[in-house]
């Protein structure tokens, strides 16, 4: 075939320029702009290289942050990803009203605006007004206050966490369950196969890609997460519940020091960049039989 | 083993049928024999599958009842009737290798290991999966899948029967005969009874001993291979097996025989008078391989006009025209026919008659 050479083709290609370039690279740059100068004020400025790097990693906040985050992400991991799987097992099989119902209640909380979830879990824990605060300070007894006691805090922010995100675990693996052919449990059937049986060697592998992706997804986003425990708990009580964002926001906007939350910026993007394709590797993998 | 018996046994989706066609089978009296290597015939829809799950127990039919050597098995699940199934798309544990997938039903049944492991080579040998058994099932190909499928019910000492629900149907052209001679080996060795649903006569008369046709949710006839092309009980079965099909033509009765379409044909006096006995509407049915063909007017030969004919290299297959009618007509290779005015003749030893829709004995 005879290709005709036209340079103009590249206007083509420029809306996706266009919409990375605002979408993703300017900011990014942006962010590295400042996390290499010492900014005084709109006219003052100094290159200081990675100075800002090594800072933060030396930041025991940071560090405390970190970690905070890491139990965080594991535990939302590993309360969501079994849970949204039970649950999902236990949803009706074939097309009907009630199918569609407990799909939509199912995807409700997944529905409503972040910065609501917060408010809502603030007045649900409230111990005078609200419902769960209420019944646990005066029906259990159990002395209730979540914004001074950092084991009460973290158990709110969690309960909410699960509320909100299970949801989506549950959504993909009934998805994953519903893909799964008929003449599998027939087989399965014939072979006198027990429940269990069926789930580890039928349903379990064969969910693998959705739980995959909600694995990563539930990596990533509770990982990044930031407006609902700041709206619940604002990072408290003292620093108990500040994770990466919260504390990175603290440093950038409440403290202006952006150069540090320059420098902090990149260090979570290539965290969260490193772990989900060590995730995505290893999932790739689980159950394919390759060991390398 | 054992003989399968269905008696009475109807059934309909819906959970309370208003008529008949809500029945996907009609109500049947059916009989596997021990060991027995059976095909269900028809084309989609006919309630092949249907009668294939209610032998297995993953339908439990509306009405009638099941018998494993005369024990009655209606209410049992499938795991209690010693049935091995194997389903149109290969069914394989994909985390498993070969031979944990041969093992499963073993396992799930609690045999002892060492039993497990003799029996599953045993099985692996016969199916020619001993190199694969250490691999993944998930990687090997559709027609390994298949064997392993398969494999699952042989290796199962207390398995009645086999089913097999289009088990061939995603398995290449090339790799097909060698698994239906597979089927045979294991049908010998094994003296189970296979039965084996498709909608490919080819593949149900190589296999088959008895071959029980299907059409709208009623067995129309159950025979030999033989029987259904040189005997067919229904204008169904003439017309669904054999390639082509049955001429059928709408017919009348005189004096001297019948008549289709102004054309006399001689038949049997004794048979005349059944037919006259009989009413109801008539069919005259020939296959197109014994229809006879000659080029020029001879006695007891019919007018005819040949509009085409097709060479497939071992046999021409003639299209005639008889009056309104068209008729098929094979030939051997070597018979110099062309088109234009032909002769054709009816035996009277393959010329049945159909008595709405079912065969004048």
């Amino acid at each position: 075939m005879q290709k005709t050479l036209d340079n103009r083709a590249w206007f083509l290609v420029l809306p996706v320029v266009l919409l990375v370039a605002f979408n993703a690279f300017i900011p990014l740059m942006t962010v590295v702009n400042y996390s290499v100068q010492d900014i005084y004020d709109s006219t003052h400025r100094a290159f200081v290289g990675a100075d800002w790097y090594r800072d933060m990693l030396h930041n025991h906040r940071l560090y405390r942050a970190l970690v905070r985050q890491f139990v965080f992400s594991g535990l939302v991991l590993l309360i969501e990803v079994p849970l949204g799987v039970a649950i999902a097992l236990t949803m009706p099989k074939k097309d009907g009203w009630a199918t569609s119902l407990t799909l939509v209640l199912v995807a409700l909380p997944l529905l409503i605006p972040w910065n609501v979830i917060g408010t809502i879990w603030v007045v649900f824990l409230r111990p005078d007004i609200g419902l769960l605060g209420h019944f646990i300070d005066h029906t259990l007894g159990i002395h209730f206050d979540y914004p001074t006691v950092p084991m009460q805090a973290w158990i709110s922010v969690m309960l909410m966490e699960v509320w909100h995100w299970t949801s989506l675990v549950v959504l993909l693996a009934y998805a994953g369950l519903r893909a799964i052919p008929d003449a599998y449990y027939q087989a399965a059937h014939i072979d006198g196969a027990s429940a269990w049986a069926v789930f580890r060697y039928i349903q379990l592998p064969k969910m693998r890609g959705v739980l995959t992706i909600a694995i990563l997804l539930r990596f990533m986003d509770s990982f990044l997460i930031y407006t609902e425990p700041f709206v619940l708990t604002g990072g408290g009580p003292g620093d108990s519940t500040t994770f990466l964002s919260i504390y990175l926001v603290k440093l950038a906007i409440g403290q202006f020091d952006v150069g540090r939350a320059g420098a902090f910026s990149i260090i979570y993007f290539m965290i969260v960049l490193a772990f989900s394709y060590v995730f995505y590797q290893a999932l790739q993998r689980v159950g394919t039989g390759e060991t390398k | 083993m054992a003989r399968i018996e269905l008696k009475d046994v109807a059934h309909s989706y819906l959970r309370s049928p208003a008529g008949p066609e809500d029945y996907a089978l009609h109500r049947s009296d059916l009989v596997w024999e021990d060991g027995g290597a059976y095909a269900l015939l028809g084309p989609s829809g006919s309630g092949k599958t249907t009668l294939l799950n209610i032998i297995s127990g993953l339908v439990r039919p509306s009405e009638g009842r099941i018998l494993f050597d005369g024990r009655d098995v209606t209410g049992l699940s499938t795991a209690q009737r010693n049935i091995a199934q194997v389903f149109q798309f290969p069914v394989i544990y994909d985390t498993m290798t070969v031979f944990d997938n041969l093992a499963f039903p073993l396992r799930n049944r609690s045999v002892a290991e060492t039993e497990v492991r003799a029996r599953v080579l045993k099985v692996a040998e016969l199916l020619e999966l001993a190199d694969d058994l250490k691999k993944r099932a998930s990687g090997l190909a559709a027609d390994a899948k298949q064997k392993i499928s398969l494999g699952r019910g042989l290796v199962r000492s207390d398995v009645a029967a086999i089913l097999f629900d289009e088990p061939l149907t995603v398995i290449d052209p090339h790799v097909k005969w060698m698994l239906r001679l597979k089927l045979k080996q294991i049908h010998h060795e094994f003296k189970l009874a296979l039965i084996y649903v498709t909608h490919d006569q080819a593949e149900a008369l190589t296999f088959a001993d008895q071959v029980m046709v299907l059409s709208e949710g009623r067995v129309v006839q159950v025979g030999s291979p033989t029987d259904l092309f040189e005997h067919p009980a229904h204008t169904f079965v003439g017309h669904f097996i054999g390639s082509p099909g049955m001429n059928l033509m709408p017919c009348t009765l005189d004096a001297a025989g019948v008549r289709v379409d102004g054309h006399g044909v001689a038949l049997d006096a004794a048979y005349l008078e059944r037919a006259r006995r009989a009413g109801g509407e008539l069919e005259l049915g020939i296959r197109p391989e014994f229809v006879r063909y000659q080029p020029q007017a001879a006695d007891g030969y019919m007018p005819a006009e040949v509009t085409s004919v097709e060479d497939l290299g071992n046999y021409k297959i003639v299209t005639a025209r008889l009056g309104a009618r068209l008729l098929k007509v094979k030939l051997r290779e070597g018979t110099s026919v062309a088109t234009g005015p032909g002769w054709l003749s009816f035996p009277p030893e393959w010329t049945r008659l159909y008595v709405n829709g079912d065969v004048l004995s």
